[in-house]
């Protein structure tokens, strides 16, 4: 089974306990009534989807409740990193080359 | 490291049979006791501490408990708070009043979820039956509390001592948990 550290719990769980809550770092808009339908189907659907690694949000649901994000490689389902919300988003290129050593 | 909590709040409910007693293993249900959903900000955790009457604990998956409270964590923002059953009303009345100028939620729940414990030498394999999580002393140690899930039913899960669990969870749930745990012990009763 998988198994995901959750930083706040500061405990290796199953990945039963968890659910991906999609792409991490994706800010809404501040004043929404200001973009255009474009900008705002952007933000709502839009997503990089990326082949490698992706920094996306995980919850904790069946533990602390919890969001956090992690870092994860899409290719292998490997978690390199997880980080607390709030936290900047690492590296993402000296992650990867630290991955492939 | 402890061997046992104390955990006088939890005691088997004297009107009720027990679900399971076998040599090995036994399940009972655990008399009604209130509990509180508390959620607060860091800088009001002392205060509220202080109006319950036990600490509540920062750090994580742990328990503070005397005879007649319990503060468990349950996120970093979250307890569960246990007392008797008489006592709702006096323990909900003290912290509003100690915490009337911080956002905070208190919620009482007691009601909402029931608990059995589950207690004997094959406690910690038949709770695996349906806990994926590493029940193991060293990786789960005596005191420790935790949500986690059982087949599909989320459940609380508290260690009282190195063979004794009690397990909490919603009233509607418990026949599923409950039933689950009783027809997998028959694997231990066949051999």
């Amino acid at each position: 089974m998988l198994l995901i550290y959750c930083p706040y719990c500061e405990v290796e769980r199953p990945e039963l306990e968890f659910r991906c809550g999609g792409e991490a770092h994706i800010a809404r808009p501040t004043d929404p009534s200001t973009q255009s339908d474009e900008q705002w189907a952007d933000f709502l659907y839009m997503r990089t989807n990326t082949k490698g690694i992706y920094a996306e949000r995980w919850r904790h649901i069946h533990g602390c409740g919890r969001f956090f994000n992690a870092l994860r490689e899409t290719v292998g389902d490997k978690f390199l990193k997880v980080y607390k919300t709030g936290e900047p988003k690492p590296d993402l290129d000296a992650i990867a080359k630290e991955a492939s050593r | 490291m402890v061997d046992q909590v104390t955990a006088d709040l939890y005691v088997p409910d004297a009107g009720e049979e027990p679900l399971l007693a076998i040599s090995s293993v036994s399940i009972l249900r655990a008399a009604p006791v209130s509990r509180l959903s508390f959620r607060c900000r860091d800088d009001a955790r002392a205060a509220a501490g202080k109006a319950f009457g036990v600490a509540l604990p920062a750090k994580p998956l742990s328990a503070e408990t005397t005879s007649d409270r319990i503060a468990f964590w349950l996120g970093p923002d979250e307890w569960m708070l246990i007392a008797p059953e008489s006592d709702l009303e006096a323990v909900s009345a003290k912290l509003e009043a100690a915490l009337e100028s911080h956002p905070t939620s208190l919620v009482d729940v007691s009601h909402r979820q029931e608990a059995i414990l589950v207690s004997g030498d094959r406690a910690v394999w038949l709770l695996n039956t349906g806990i994926p999580i590493d029940l193991d002393v060293s990786a789960f140690p005596v005191g420790s509390v935790t949500r986690t899930v059982f087949h599909k039913a989320p459940v609380m899960v508290w260690r009282t001592g190195e063979d004794s669990f009690v397990v909490e969870a919603w009233v509607s749930f418990m026949d599923y948990v409950a039933g689950l745990l009783v027809q997998s012990a028959g694997e231990l009763s066949a051999a």
